[in-house]
């Protein structure tokens, strides 16, 4: 049977030039890989600003970079990373790509509106890049375009503001396309607590889209506004009130954290019932914590200010509600260890990266929790304690899930299996290059070494000098992974449908899977994750009836 | 065509749904476009509400600079506008096709009406010197440059919202000749009613805002 790399549909009919083929592809499959090539494209990107980072803070001092180009350096990793990387991440490569195919259905709800999201895409990524080469050099407001920093600097932020506006445009019409599609287009008989978990996420997340993304939408609109016609809203000489700035772009900001996060925990949620050949433990708690974090975590972004002037009531509030985001994040912890109690867990590449990236955001999100308490938040605000918090829950955690999750789907989107030796040692260098990498900032933004500044005093040395250790360790790892992919591309055996003996219905189907996924719609009327003495419980002949 | 089924272990036949034709998604697609419409014209109330607690007397002053009658005006118009959209959308139902086509094209007028009005005004404003950046409105009091800096941020996207409606009521009328809008087929008729109700409902809130708080 030919796969979607053969044939496919486009905005345009058919259309002869391959290359053409891909890009007016209206298949989501392409569209998810098309996300896939330039988002990872853009991660090593950013992941080379960081290594030139961690370099030039080798040792105290300046070393080869300004000021000013270390500035730019930090924003151009941070947007990077954070508006074109990991928000749109997992949603628009896996999501597009998975999605319909665990739901039972041909495509997503609107074919060609996904197409114009890539687009939009394409758009941002063109202008958020162009400072690079225009000359003025790129922003250096950090992502996070504080006003009123960001309505004086000289720097181009203009671009850069209008590429993340064009982004979040894109972001709100891949989640409502997935609201739609999960809602409309899930097999007969899918009821919504029968669906994947990895659906669940991308639920949650889309909803997150669909309603935050406006807020900073506009908000970066009005700097925009600032500096092109001087509107003054932020701009605290003609009146307007930088805070209030903060306050809705964190209203956005802080729940794309867990629209981050999300995703990646729908894939922790698929890979451990695989490995461990068992029914998830708690598939409704999983669920429903899934939409009680992107519910709460709309109402915690105070705690990004408490030492922005606020009052001390809002303080407490916001700290009480940010403690209020651990309990379902503890409570799908705890299920996926009750999942693998006692089961017999098979550590392959794609399982060590989800032990991995659960153990990493464990740390993350613990040490979340002192930075959500008001007094240690007074102490450790914006030191390198910070840092490692948030790259221990998204690059620990999201990121991690997220390779993982290439793993686990790699035979499903290319029909090869790639080398497992190879894929375990290229984990084991992350894992160990993370936590050199990471560790040694707790300890250092403990004693009070600032984040963000170009330079450190004599008694820090050691602990930045163990991290550009581990900076390179990881490195190597990820370079690891490419090559193992490509190794698997080039010579990998045939996986077959179903390589890992997992349950949910994409493994029901060819690897790759053909242009309109399923031949025939299944009917859907069993849990997602059920096995029989380490077999699926539900197989199906080649027309999608049930034989078991 | 004929309706897929898919087969239960019992051999019950279901239907399957498919992304073609969806109506029902096409539909909750479009409510789902707006909650993101109203997020973003939320938070700029939420903007102007915080500035109206602070500096509520030079809102006050400066909304009375205003001119009630146009803006109340163009409040009437769009009231009317939507009327004669939804009208339309319920004559091309009842296969009216022609009474339909009239409706909508009196509604793309009368949105036309309403940005000429909206330029006067701006035009009045801008023409005493009153215009975000200029050295007059800059010389005034706080509230009044945030006054005046909402009101052209708002009115202006509300202005580019209809200048939208113009565009996407051009399309209904061309989907109507082309047979893209049918009796039996009016969704993107339905949703574009939906959005020119919206633009409608969103001034409906900016006029007494900025307009009647002067009063």
């Amino acid at each position: 049977m030919p796969s979607f790399y053969h044939e496919t549909h486009t905005l345009f009919g058919h259309l002869r030039n391959p290359v053409l083929q891909w890009i007016f592809s209206i298949d989501h499959k392409r569209i998810g890989l098309m996300y896939m090539a330039v988002m990872f494209t853009l991660f090593f990107m950013a992941v080379g600003a960081a290594l030139t980072m961690r370099a030039e803070l080798f040792a105290p001092g300046a070393q080869f970079l300004e000021p000013q180009t270390y500035n730019e350096l930090f924003t151009f990793h941070g947007v990077t990373m954070i508006f074109l990387f990991i928000v749109p991440g997992i949603p628009a490569t896996l999501g597009n790509f998975m999605l319909p195919l665990m739901l039972g259905a041909r495509d997503v709800s609107f074919p060609r509106l996904n197409l114009l999201s890539w687009w939009l895409y394409i758009l941002g990524v063109i202008l958020g890049l162009s400072s690079l080469v225009t000359g003025q050099g790129f922003a250096d407001t950090g992502w996070t375009f504080y006003a009123p920093y960001s309505i004086r600097t000289d720097a181009h932020v203009l671009s850069t503001l209008t590429a993340a506006f064009i982004l979040g445009l894109s972001s709100i019409l891949t989640g409502l396309n997935f609201v739609v599609t999960i809602h409309r287009l899930r097999a007969p008989g899918m009821n919504f607590f029968k669906m994947p978990l990895f659906i669940w996420g991308l639920y949650a997340t889309a909803w997150i889209q669909v309603l935050a993304t406006p807020v900073v939408g506009i908000t970066l609109l009005l700097v925009i506004l600032e500096r092109t016609l001087g509107v003054g809203i932020f701009d605290p000489t003609k009146g307007g009130d930088p805070v209030l700035f903060e306050h809705l772009f964190w209203i956005y900001s802080h729940p794309a954290v867990y629209l981050m996060i999300l995703p990646g925990f729908g894939i922790v949620s698929e890979v451990l019932p695989a490995f461990t050949r068992r029914t998830i433990f708690g598939y409704h708690a999983i669920a429903i914590s899934s939409a009680s974090i992107a519910g709460i975590g709309y109402l915690v972004w105070g705690h990004h200010m408490f030492t922005s002037g606020m009052s001390d009531l809002a303080r407490i509030i916001f700290s009480f509600l940010t403690f209020l985001v651990a309990v379902p994040t503890g409570v799908k912890i705890f299920d996926w260890v009750a999942t693998m109690y006692k089961g017999s867990i098979i550590l392959s590449t794609p399982m060590l990266w989800i032990l991995g990236s659960i153990i990493n955001f464990t740390v993350g999100g613990l040490t979340g929790l002192t930075l959500g308490a008001i007094g240690p938040d007074i102490h450790l605000h914006d030191t390198y304690y910070v840092v490692a918090h948030f790259h221990y829950t998204i690059l620990g955690g999201v990121i991690f899930m997220f390779i993982g999750g290439l793993h686990y789907w790699y035979p499903k989107i290319t029909g090869k299996l790639y080398d497992e030796g190879l894929g375990r040692i290229a984990f084991g260098l992350a894992f160990v290059g993370f936590n050199t990498l990471w560790f040694p900032m707790f300890l250092a933004g403990f004693l009070g070494n600032p984040r963000r500044y170009f330079d450190y005093l004599p008694d820090f040395t050691v602990y930045h000098q163990i991290s550009g250790i581990g900076a390179l360790l990881i490195a190597s790892g990820l370079v690891m992974i490419v090559y193992t992919f490509y190794r698997g591309l080039r010579s990998g055996r045939e996986a077959g449908p179903n390589p890992w003996n997992a349950t949910t219905l994409e493994w029901h189907i060819p690897s790759p899977p053909p242009l309109e996924n399923f031949a025939k719609i299944p009917y859907v009327d069993f849990e997602p994750y059920e096995y029989d003495a380490g077999e699926p419980l539900v197989q199906f002949d080649e027309n999608f009836r049930r034989i078991r | 065509m004929q309706q897929e089924m898919a087969y239960d272990a019992q051999g019950q036949p279901h239907p399957v749904a498919d992304f073609h034709d969806d109506y029902g998604g096409a539909k909750l697609g479009f409510w789902v476009f707006l909650m993101t419409e109203a997020m973003m014209f939320g938070t700029l109330f939420l903007l102007f509400a915080i500035y109206f607690y602070r500096h509520t007397e030079s809102y006050v002053a400066s909304s009375g600079h205003l001119d009630v009658w146009l803006g109340g005006t163009n409040t009437v118009i769009l009231l009317v506008s939507t009327y004669t959209m939804g009208l339309g959308t319920m004559m091309l139902r009842r296969g009216r096709v022609r009474a339909a086509v009239l409706l909508v094209g009196a509604t793309t007028l009368m949105a036309l009406i309403f940005l000429g009005i909206k330029a006067v005004e701006w035009n009045m404003e801008i023409s005493r010197g009153i215009y975000p950046g200029s050295g007059v409105l800059d010389a005034l009091d706080r509230g009044e440059i945030l006054f005046f800096g909402l009101y052209f941020v708002m009115t202006g996207l509300h202005g580019l919202h209809v200048i939208a409606g113009v565009a996407l009521m051009s399309w209904v009328l061309l989907l109507i000749r082309s047979g893209g809008i049918r009796p039996e087929h009016t969704i993107a008729m339905k949703n574009v009613t939906l959005y020119w109700d919206f633009v409608h409902l969103v001034w409906i809130v900016l006029f007494p805002l900025f307009y009647m708080i002067g009063v």
